[in-house]
């Protein structure tokens, strides 16, 4: 069987399982829409100041909600062993970590989509100005938060705080990604156009995304087997 | 050549030896009860012949290949500690997938074929968490040996099972012997892992105090092995 056939059957079930219990899916919409209503008081909504600060908001909101999404990752598998089963299948550790990555994009893409709309509403911001841009950093940026956290997920499966471990150890390494997600969704919330800096901001990212996708690639069979 | 083959392996957590120097082989056909009292390292070693957990000295080998190839662990059947069954998914969706994930030709039939196997049909729709621990325990063997492996690795594959899932479990330990599949099975149940085995091993603080066929004088009295290998 092939590689990305495992790492489908493996992405497959975790959204399935998520879609029979939706209990990460909605803790992290509920904190996410909470927080962006919350920060929509706290703002006012027609100001220039609120727009410069919008790329900021949204992905500090995308970074926390994620990891509620992200921390179920690994720890559904603690539940009767089912890690142990896998780890023993033909399956590869990467394609089981791939396969737990592209579900996690997923679930992650699902809120911050939600989300979009919602924020574009309580804060005055016409976020479609930008579609198709602001989707590839929304793609790139999120891809970046699912490889890392997804990662983090498995090394702190077995630790009793690793709710708290987790974000501890994930939002440090996150700090590029993060940056340039940040600068590039203002930028194109404010109607610039994906050229000039926000090209090499674009370039970090996809970067980023690169690095540490071949990283946790080429570590995951020792983080699980040891 | 050896269905498992453990050379000098030694692990250890920390400083803490967990296992010295176990050398020890299963032929195809056989079937190794390890024994030994809690802590001894029976655990250990079976999740070091699975791929769960590296030696931290010697080799392990599944048909002389090394045991973590994608091809050796599809010929690894695992039943652990945990039935390893997804508790949201249906009977049939759990099986469907590992066979699935073990590359069995025809996933929906395997998986329709071991839950009547298991006398799970009725339910195959139904949620895992609702199962009572019975047919859990029934799910988790039909989980273990639906992609048909050559080394079976069970630890305390006895301990709560009710009657059925007993029976249901000697038939298929019967069945793989006969069809030349090697079993290496831990338990604290002498008797009934003397009866089934062909071998004993028997593993004191870490350490291989015996590893010998099992004979009529094991299976007569089961404390003999402990008295006399043993700690008494």
């Amino acid at each position: 069987m092939s590689f990305l056939r495992y790492s489908w059957l493996i992405a497959v079930k975790d959204l399935r399982a998520e879609l029979r219990t939706k209990e990460a899916v909605n803790a992290s919409l509920s904190f996410a829409l909470v927080i962006l209503l919350l920060f929509s008081f706290a703002f006012d909504p027609t100001g220039e100041q609120t727009r410069e600060i919008s790329g900021g908001l949204l992905w500090l909101v995308f970074a926390f909600a994620g990891a509620l999404i992200l921390n179920r990752s690994f720890a559904r598998e603690l539940s009767n062993d089912c890690l142990d089963a896998l780890v023993a299948s033909p399956v590869p550790g990467t394609a089981l970590y791939l396969g737990k990555c592209l579900a996690n994009l997923t679930l992650l893409l699902a809120v911050e989509l939600v989300c979009l709309p919602v924020f574009g509403v309580f804060y005055n911001v016409r976020w479609t100005h930008r579609f198709w841009p602001l989707m590839l950093v929304l793609l790139l940026g999120t891809w970046g938060i699912a490889v890392v956290g997804t990662m983090f997920s498995a090394l702190t499966i077995n630790l009793r705080l690793r709710e708290l471990m987790l974000p501890t150890l994930v939002y440090p390494l996150l700090i590029p990604a993060l940056m340039a997600a940040i600068q590039l969704t203002t930028g194109l919330l404010a109607g610039q156009p994906l050229a000039g800096d926000l090209t090499n901001w674009l370039k970090l990212l996809a970067g980023f995304d690169i690095i540490f996708t071949a990283l946790a690639l080429g570590l995951v069979e020792t983080v699980l087997v040891g | 050549m050896s269905a498992v083959t453990a050379e000098a392996v030694w692990k250890y957590y920390g400083d803490y030896p967990a296992l010295r120097n176990i050398s020890l082989t299963a032929e195809p056909g056989s079937c190794l009860a390890l024994l030994g009292r809690n802590g001894a390292g029976k655990t250990t070693l079976l999740r070091i012949l699975a791929g769960l957990s590296r030696a931290s000295r010697g080799t392990v080998s599944i048909n002389g290949r090394d045991v973590r190839d994608p091809l050796t662990r599809r010929g690894i059947g695992i039943l652990g500690h945990g039935i390893a069954v997804y508790e949201e998914f249906s009977a049939y969706e759990n099986l469907s997938l590992f066979a699935g994930l073990y590359g069995v030709k025809d996933p929906h039939r395997t998986a329709l074929a071991w839950l009547e196997r298991t006398g799970l049909e009725k339910v195959k729709d139904g949620l895992v968490r609702e199962f009572s621990r019975g047919m859990r325990q029934r799910l988790a063997l039909a989980r273990a040996f639906l992609h048909k492996p050559a080394v079976l690795l069970l630890d305390e594959p006895f301990t709560a099972l009710d009657d059925r899932a007993i029976a249901v479990l000697q038939s298929l330990l019967t069945e793989a012997r006969a069809e030349g599949r090697a079993v290496i099975l831990s338990t604290h149940q002498l008797r009934e892992a003397l009866e089934l085995a062909s071998h004993v091993a028997l593993i004191l603080r870490g350490s291989l105090a015996y590893a010998g066929e099992r004979t009529a004088v094991m299976l007569e009295d089961p404390g003999w092995l402990y008295r006399h290998y043993g700690e008494g």
